[in-house]
């Protein structure tokens, strides 16, 4: 477990080294917003670079979560207008879906 | 009661799978309230507004209320602790005492410790004083259900189910709301069903069976995630019984099925209503004019009659 959460945050330390100088670059950010709308999370995928921050909000009048299939991140129970952020350090495609609403399922994946 | 009524609804579901146009006939009388009684698997409806007399007498009667979702506080109803309590103040207003109420869950809308204090003290003011609970998936946020048992947990098995026995009819109390997986519906769990088939081991056929549930264990609509992944196998235990009625909430409206010696049925909301399936694009709370709203809400009367072949059901709404 220890290692792990070391390994995360040298790759956290790298993704940033490598995004830095991509930005200068002058490349539009990719979108890094989800919305909770209507029971469904949009965009439902998402593709970021490695390091970059997922912000989730929910719009709906009912609580959501943000649950990832794989148990890398989960978020509290969101009411409406709460957010939950997530780092996503290493490369690879996390599926997620909120544990209330089990078919509300979406995907991020990390390049 | 006659037999012959005029707004006598007969609907006959006993075939397999599930006769959309049949309960959609049955959510017409959603609000109005509605009588069924189910005999010889032909399910008989009656409309309340049309009923002069009072209410069939039996050796048991006891309420199911559902979805109080204390907490909520959005335009869909500001006032739920308004009509939770306007709730108990009909189920106090019934010609005779229910021996107890059974509540299907989401009691509360955020798990919040003051939500459900609030829903155990407005409780506290109805004549049924006991309330049998099931865990709704609102009642189970963030610690997968450990406050939701310390509260009501008393004498259950595993995740929260329990059976009990009243006038020689056997009341099953499922949960179907934890260890939901991505892109599924509720969940019974293995444990749950081997569970199932022990505790109704040793009854007789002849036991009539009241099983309740928050998540409904039919498929009323998958793709709102309406319906329990195992529901059938929990079922398929029970087929040996003469008479079962399932009671089930979640979606805050009322519908009910027969399909060969099971009724279902699903019981109001106290706090907000949601669409019938697939007229909206999400099942999200229902937003109607104030004075529409507690129509749409309500409390479900349960009679059982010895020696009859099912249990009465009696929808009724709080306006």
């Amino acid at each position: 477990m220890k290692r792990s959460v070391a390994m995360v945050i040298v790759l956290v330390a790298l993704g940033l080294v490598v995004t830095g100088p991509r930005a200068d670059m002058g490349e539009a950010p990719p979108a890094t917003e989800v919305r909770i709308d209507n029971f469904s999370f949009g965009p439902a995928e998402l593709t970021v670079r490695v390091g970059t921050t997922v912000k989730w909000t929910n719009r709906d009048d009912i609580p959501h979560t943000v649950v990832s299939t794989d148990k890398v991140f989960k978020s509290k129970v969101l009411d409406t207008d709460e957010t939950f952020s997530f780092t996503f350090s290493v490369a690879g495609t996390y599926p997620y879906f909120c544990s209330i609403h089990p078919k509300m399922t979406g995907q991020v994946v990390v390049q | 009661m006659s037999t012959k009524r005029r707004d006598e609804l007969l609907i006959d579901h006993n075939h397999d799978g599930i006769d959309r146009r049949g309960f959609l006939t049955c959510m017409a009388w959603a609000g109005t309230g509605a009588l069924c009684v189910m005999q010889g698997g032909v399910l008989k409806s009656f409309a309340l507004s049309g009923m002069s007399g009072s209410m069939p007498a039996g050796e048991l009667s006891f309420v199911q209320i559902s979805d109080s979702h204390m907490g909520f506080n959005k335009a869909a109803n500001p006032d739920v602790v308004g009509t939770l309590q306007a709730a108990i103040d009909k189920i106090n207003a019934l010609p005779a005492a229910p021996e107890f109420m059974l509540h299907t869950g989401d009691i509360t809308h955020l798990s919040k410790p003051e939500e459900f204090d609030t829903v155990d003290q407005i409780l506290k003011g109805a004549t049924a004083k006991d309330v049998f609970f099931v865990p709704g998936e609102h009642d189970v946020l963030n610690d997968d259900g450990q406050q939701y048992l310390e509260r009501h947990g008393k004498n259950v098995k595993g995740g929260g189910w329990y059976s009990f026995d009243k006038k020689g009819v056997h009341f099953i109390g499922l949960v179907n709301v934890l260890n939901l997986k991505a892109g599924g519906l509720g969940t019974l769990g293995p444990e749950q069903l081997l569970w199932i088939e022990a505790d109704v081991k040793h009854l007789k056929h002849s036991t009539p069976i009241v099983v309740f549930a928050h998540i409904p264990l039919w498929s009323v609509y998958p793709e709102w995630g309406w319906g329990t992944e195992d529901g059938a196998q929990a079922l398929a235990t029970l087929k040996k019984f003469g008479s079962v009625t399932v009671l089930n909430g979640h979606i805050h409206q009322t519908m009910q099925k027969v399909e060969g010696n099971v009724t279902f049925h699903t019981a109001a909301s106290t706090a907000f209503p949601q669409p019938q399936p697939g007229t909206a694009d999400s099942p999200g709370p229902m937003k109607v004019p104030a004075e529409q709203l507690k129509t749409l809400l309500g409390i479900t009367d349960v009679n059982y009659v010895r020696g009859r072949h099912a249990l009465a059901v009696v929808d009724s709404s709080l306006a």
